[in-house]
């Protein structure tokens, strides 16, 4: 007993639902990603307190479930007096979180590079933020890459929870249109293929990169397993 | 703007949070569980079966590993009535989290396999040991001893993935937030003690990991 039937106009609907998925997701990815870079510094900076800081940063990101993050933004918000906004919670929340695990990334990396090069470093007068952008992070690049690729797979898929707070993405525009058609196997088996023909993509890449880079390399990089909570 | 954090109307529900945090140890317990015996199975077969086994399990482990939980949990929840298994919102979580958790331990397991040296292999072949013995002893244990710290952080990444089964109705911690969250009207309290409550669920069982790891692989390789 449904309203309609799953046609194209309904796969045109979920087509047309990923771009917002896809745009999440470079939020995410940016925000991230620069949030990530810095608390990456921190973590390895010299200051112990601000060490702490980024530490007690990453744990809470990593140590609560991210919708409940995403649920004290989008709630903080209208606390604080704002209008509760789905896109900005969302992007603060993926973006926060983002940061933490790129943190981690990050900073595995960064450790996985010998003493030497800092001490040589020093040796010509750098400090040390010039030290990490002339010398660390250009070596840690290559061992970067391969995880950073792989978390935007948890990225995407993480994307999703974002329909839990009213944001009309592919995981809400996919029980929409089950609410109306009442053909769940073929509306979450076009959205599954949708979401796996963005996420495979990259996480071959991804697997590409950790092979071709693990050649020639002495220490591995010591990067945390990542999976997103949804 | 509201004047102050309010958590008194809160904590005197504090019955219905443990209630809900006795579901979502309930739902990751069985989870991890069952997602794990999926994995066994799943990395044994990936590694010793029939290339048409090996085949379907590597399309079960891509397939799952990317795509969304939600939409995982979604396709079990809406579509397995319409073959006749009627099922409850816990059951539909429990089952569609552990074929999730199956796939990664599946993976995890099986890169726990590979690096087991063929010699190992071999030299177990040349003792005479049956092939259950030399899969069960000679390769499953030592891989999983090597890859147990990868599969008890997924482990922990699948409680905090239990908080989005709500979206199902099942009935464990953060469904009770939001319940309360209607009752109290003070939802930026409510989620401010259920992150608390979570933060200190995955402290302990991290905690309990590292001693169940010690406890079952204590002797030196």
């Amino acid at each position: 007993m449904s309203l309609r039937d799953f046609g194209p106009n309904e796969l045109m609907f979920l087509l047309l639902a990923t771009r917002w998925t896809i745009l999440l997701a470079l939020i995410a990815f940016a925000g991230g990603g620069l949030i990530g870079l810095v608390v990456a510094a921190i973590r390895v900076a010299p200051a112990r307190p601000l060490r702490w800081l980024a530490a007690g940063y990453i744990q809470f990101f990593m140590g609560t479930p991210i919708l409940i993050q995403l649920f004290m933004a989008y709630y903080g918000s209208s606390f604080l007096g704002y209008r509760p906004d789905p896109w900005a919670a969302a992007a603060v929340t993926f973006s926060l979180n983002g940061g933490a695990f790129f943190g981690e990334i990050f900073r595995g990396a960064i450790e996985a590079i010998p003493k030497g090069q800092w001490e040589a470093a020093t040796a010509l007068g750098f400090r040390f933020v010039r030290t990490l952008r002339l010398v660390i992070i250009p070596q840690a690049v290559r061992l970067m890459l391969p995880p950073t690729v792989g978390f935007m797979v948890q990225i995407v898929k993480t994307t999703s929870i974002a329909s839990l707070i009213g944001l009309t993405e592919l995981a809400r525009a996919a029980t929409q249109v089950n609410t109306v058609t009442f053909q769940p196997v073929l509306v979450f088996g076009t959205v599954s293929i949708i979401y796996f023909a963005l996420c495979w993509p990259l996480s071959l890449y991804a697997s590409y990169l950790e092979r071709r880079f693990a050649t020639g390399m002495t220490k591995k990089a010591e990067t945390p397993l990542v999976m997103s909570a949804a | 703007m509201q004047t102050a954090l309010q958590f008194g109307p809160i904590l005197v529900h504090l019955d219905l949070l443990l209630r809900g945090l006795e579901k979502t140890v309930q739902l990751a317990a069985l989870s991890i569980l069952f997602g794990t015996a999926i994995g066994v199975l799943g990395s044994v077969g990936r590694g010793f079966g029939p290339r048409f086994v090996s085949w379907l399990i590597a399309a079960y482990v891509e397939l799952i590993r990317n795509t969304p939980l939600l939409i995982q949990l979604y396709f079990v929840f809406f579509s397995l009535p319409l073959f006749g298994f009627k099922l409850s919102s816990n059951t539909a979580a429990v089952v569609a989290l552990s074929i999730h958790l199956g796939a990664y331990a599946t993976e995890i397991l099986r890169a726990g396999i590979e690096a087991i040296p063929e010699g190992q292999i071999e030299a177990a072949k040349s003792l005479g040991l049956s092939r259950y013995r030399i899969i069960r002893h000679v390769v499953l244990v030592p891989a999983a001893r090597a890859v147990y710290p990868s599969l008890s952080a997924q482990f922990i990444l699948q409680i905090m993935g239990t908080s989005i089964v709500g979206a199902i109705a099942a009935e464990e911690l953060t469904a009770v937030a939001n319940n309360l969250v209607m009752q109290t009207f003070r939802s930026f309290e409510v989620y401010i003690i259920i992150a608390i409550i979570y933060f200190v669920l995955v402290q302990a069982a991290s905690l309990l990991f590292a001693g169940i790891g010690k406890l079952v692989f204590r002797w030196r390789v």
